[in-house]
């Protein structure tokens, strides 16, 4: 009770947890699918009927139903508002995903991208009318190369996996054009990489040789040297790393792998943790993609779209695949074709994410070399202060020594206490707050990654923090309930995966008439 | 800075609360040599009244779409997007989640997910279709390297009425993966006889329907071709408007239907965020790339929605993963999906009667200009026109008068021999004024000679 004498605590007898008629609980409502709900008449989209014509479909014209159903404008506006409702998100709160650099989403950015200039330009319209959107992407990619010290960029990526993709085909251009494409066919990726870097080498039939870790979590330039030999085309070395440690040995690395004569490719999804501390092209890296989405905070939109270009090296850069900005005199144009150079070829349709460059661009614009720097400070000062506050009670597995951008932990701390990683990610959700990273990366059993990102404040993160210790001591202290059940408090509770995997149902049908 | 929340206070306790003097020594790792002494050499943060300045005049340098006539259309189409879909679309809770792997608390984009599904499924008149790829051009490849896992081939056939950039890129992907990609010669009348070229060797045919010169095929003979041979049929569109109005690659028994999905929901964008839809038959689901919703339950039995069969997929099966993608087009199948829940079966066959309306009034209006033929027999919203002078510099002359005209095929294809060719589109935005005024500026500038 306050003074006033009201209650500021739930009261003490508390009420039972009832059924509700509509199955709805307050705000938290359930939603049928549009194809329950909808007619295929109902249209929320006012067109008037065209003056009679004569068609001209030939013998292709539509003749049965398409089975689409349509709402009007509330109807949809309500479907739409009310499942967003369901979703976690940013904005709502720390989302600690090690590896996907959840960080705040400014909404400048929105609406610079959403300049009719911008959003309203066609890919394929004369190069004089879209002078400003080349000038455009030619200041994100100098930015870009500013950043990484390398020489060149190609920006068509449209998302991390399809940069590696880019950067893996142009070594494999440079190297045939050393006439080593068909001997050197193997790719050195360590065990902690990304699922993408192996995917994306198989795709252009690259085999991979896995390069273990020490036990400290990186990787040796003794390692790599064992395992270099001349079927090597390159390393797929992602840094800093994903147990969020910064390969401290990659200069002597990049050195060793240059000297057996393959290339050296960096997966740089967590480039975010080193901007103006150290660059890429200082190293050695010879490819490296940049994720927009993650180091610029173009949204991550619930899985897309992002951007993925990829900077390269002055050996590699002549094989950059099309198109490229040319500036000529006072205008720019594009390359769109090979024309008898060395390109390796298209990596897509048109000229890439261009939405996502404007917002990583006006990203840029704000921050400023500083404040590039400090974003990245912040970040790795957030990740120590969250691993340093946490680990007297859950196992590093790499000890006490400092992190970049995200803090690792492993389930050995959890080992007693007949719970699991996944158990204690369900719980953070019930505490109001989105599970870290679990699973992942593979080399850490139980890997529990935490990437707090340079948005939170401290009080954020001290919440956090007390939060997590709590359920720690919860868990250490046998309370298994507050875990095995959990999620209690989240729209839903745990879902029946192997289900959905074996009796697979990927669309509505219309239910048989009963 | 106004996006970092911590001060000088919080970090100085912060390095204390850590052990460490200074922020530096969380850098230690870095090789001394190697660290960057100097500031970067970018100019200083700016506000937003800065930063909204200085990008304003990068846009007001272009010329937007919507501020001329316009009839552009290969590959990208302008379409009118009701200002309900970017309302929503920027909801919080959909713009800034993750790829929803916490099921729990992500059923709003997993539902959005299952529904954007369904939606491709029965657009395509296909059974299934993926989460979205990041393209059509991307889809196209992926379907390529799809049909060979499925048939153990390796050999595709592309029609010459395939978009030339969808081409260069399953080109360039074959190349490097030492798969062998057959291109017919660009096919603006869609004559060539893609049936003689499928052999037993041949994996799969792609054919695109409208096609990149707005022709209008009949796939049907073409599958039944290639399935007497054990090869695959991929049915490939740009404008999935035009599913409102002709047949789907279902009906005309594609196996795998992949296409360009930004003309529902999205902006031009310049070429980019767009989203691929990728559908095909059940049987050949577990080779599909990409991400899949599907229904399940949860502990309580209520119906939920979760990512599965990802054992096809890169963070579980590695190198063996049926495609590397992972992030794909997210919210913009969301937009997608918003847009044809507004449309509904109704409101998309008459946005398809629309632009078909626009593009037959265009056609004939064009026509009827001495020297200018319409080269397709059926179309849908767009058309080839043989101009009696050079296709770029025509395109080029529309521009400085305030009419975009279209895509000179040589563009795309300057060695195709094409020079006269430009592929048009017309859309619903277009207006009986502005397809006059494309007429009239063109006759203009065709009756006043060869000015280069």
């Amino acid at each position: 009770m306050n003074n006033q004498g009201r209650p500021t605590r739930p009261n003490a007898g508390e009420a039972p947890r009832r059924g509700t008629f509509t199955g709805n609980r307050a705000l938290d409502i359930e939603e049928a699918l549009i194809f329950e709900t909808g007619r295929a008449d109902a249209t929320g989209v006012d067109l008037e009927a065209p003056a009679p014509f004569v068609a001209k479909l030939g013998a292709h014209a539509r003749e049965s139903a398409i089975g689409l159903p349509g709402l009007t404008e509330p109807e949809a506006v309500r479907h739409y508002v009310r499942l967003s409702r369901n979703n976690y998100a940013i904005d709502a709160g720390l989302y600690p995903l090690g590896s996907c650099t959840m960080k705040h989403n400014p909404r400048l950015n929105e609406k610079m991208a959403r300049l009719p200039g911008f959003a309203d330009l066609h890919p394929l319209q004369p190069l004089s009318t879209v002078q400003g959107a080349l000038e455009l992407i030619d200041g994100l990619a100098t930015a870009l190369l500013t950043l990484t010290g390398m020489r060149a960029v190609a920006m068509s990526p449209k998302a991390g996996a399809h940069g590696e993709l880019c950067g893996m085909m142009t070594i494999k251009a440079a190297l045939a054009a050393r006439g080593e494409d068909k001997t050197r066919t193997v790719v050195l990726v360590p065990d902690s990489a990304h699922g993408t870097n192996p995917a994306t080498a198989a795709l252009i039939g690259l085999s991979v040789r896995a390069v273990a870790a020490e036990p400290d979590g990186v990787v040796s330039v003794e390692a790599v040297k064992a395992a270099l030999a001349s079927d090597v085309a390159a390393i797929m070395l992602t840094n800093p790393n994903t147990c969020g440690l910064f390969e401290r040995n990659i200069v002597e690395i990049a050195d060793a792998v240059h000297a057996a004569g393959a290339y050296f490719y960096c997966d740089g999804a967590n480039f975010n943790a080193v901007m103006g501390k150290t660059r890429p092209g200082d190293l050695g890296v010879d490819a490296m993609h940049i994720n927009l989405h993650k180091t610029f905070s173009t949204p991550h939109g619930g899985g897309g779209p992002g951007a993925g270009p990829v900077v390269l090296s002055e050996r590699l850069a002549p094989f950059a695949p099309v198109p490229s900005i040319v500036r000529t005199n006072d205008a720019l144009s594009l390359a769109e074709h090979r024309d008898g150079g060395q390109a390796f070829g298209r990596m897509s349709a048109f000229h890439g994410q261009m939405g996502m460059f404007v917002r990583a661009f006006s990203y840029i614009l704000s921050h400023g070399g500083d404040g590039l720097k400090q974003a990245s400070e912040d970040a790795v000062l957030a990740a120590n202060y969250v691993r340093a506050s946490l680990s007297d009670l859950m196992s590093a597995p790499f000890g006490d020594r400092p992190c970049m951008h995200e803090a690792l932990f492993d389930d050995r701390w959890l080992k007693d206490t007949g719970l699991s990683t996944l158990d204690f990610a369900k719980a953070m959700i019930d505490e109001g707050y989105h599970p870290m990273t679990v699973y992942f990366p593979l080399v850490v059993h139980g890997a529990m990654l935490i990437e707090p990102t340079e948005s939170e404040s401290k009080a954020s993160l001290d919440l956090f923090i007390m939060t997590l210790r709590d359920l720690a001591m919860s868990a250490l202290g046998g309370e298994r309930e507050r875990f095995a059940a959990a999620p209690i408090h989240a729209p839903r509770r745990r879902l029946d995966e192997t289900r959905a995997a074996r009796q697979p149902v990927l669309r509505w049908v219309k239910p048989a008439p009963a | 800075m106004r996006y970092l929340p911590l001060d000088a206070t919080d970090r100085a306790q912060m390095l204390t609360r850590i052990g460490a003097a200074d922020i530096d020594a969380l850098f230690a790792d870095i090789p001394a040599a190697k660290r960057l002494t100097q500031p970067l050499d970018l100019p200083d943060g700016k506000g937003e009244i800065e930063v909204e300045r200085r990008l304003s005049r990068l846009a007001g340098r272009n010329v937007a779409a919507g501020s001329v006539p316009f009839f552009l259309g290969a590959g990208a189409y302008r379409h009118h997007v009701p200002a309900t879909v970017d309302h929503l679309i920027q909801r919080s809770e959909f713009l800034t989640s993750y790829t929803p792997y916490q099921p729990e608390i992500a059923q709003g984009t997993l539902q959005v997910l299952f529904e954007f599904q369904t939606q491709v499924a029965a657009l395509t008149g296909l059974e299934v279709a993926n989460a979205s790829m990041y393209d059509g051009s991307t889809a196209c490849s992926e379907a390529i390297l799809m049909a060979h896992r499925l048939t153990r081939r390796r050999k595709a056939v592309l029609s010459g009425g395939l978009h030339p950039q969808y081409s260069d890129v399953a080109e360039t992907l074959g190349a490097m993966a030492r798969d062998a990609v057959v291109r017919l010669p660009l096919d603006p009348p869609a004559g060539e006889d893609i049936v003689a070229a499928i052999d037993d060797e041949t994996s799969c045919v792609v054919v695109q329907s409208p096609d990149f010169f707005g022709n209008l095929r009949d796939l049907k003979p073409i599958a039944a071709a290639a399935h007497a041979k054990g090869a695959l049929l991929i049915a490939v569109f740009a404008e999935a408007v035009s599913l409102g109005a002709v047949r789907s690659p279902g009906e005309m028994d594609a196996d795998i239907a992949v296409g360009e999905g930004q003309s529902i929901g999205n902006a031009l964008n310049f070429g980019g965020p767009y989203v691929g839809l990728f559908a095909t038959r059940l049987k050949n689901v577990r080779q599909m790339p990409g991400r899949l919703a599907g229904e399940t339950v949860d502990a309580d039995g209520r119906r939920s929605f979760v990512l599965t069969l990802s054992t096809r997929e890169q963070h579980i099966r590695r190198e063996k993963a049926t495609s590397n993608i992972c992030t794909n087009s997210g919210l913009c199948a969301l937009a997608f999906s918003i847009h044809l829940t507004l449309l509904g079966e109704a409101g998309l066959r008459r946005l398809a009667a629309l632009n078909h309306a626009a593009a037959v009034d265009l056609a004939g209006r064009l026509a009827a200009i001495p020297g200018v033929t319409v080269l397709n027999d059926a179309f849908f919203n767009e058309f080839t026109i043989r101009t009696p002078r050079a296709a770029a510099g025509l395109v080029d002359e529309l521009a400085e008068r305030g009419v975009i005209g279209g895509l000179p095929v040589s563009r795309l294809a300057p060695d195709a021999g094409l020079d006269d060719l430009i592929v048009v589109a017309a859309t619903e935005t277009s207006t009986p004024d502005d397809r006059r005024t494309y007429a009239e500026t063109l006759a203009q500038l065709l009756s006043t000679g060869a000015r280069r």
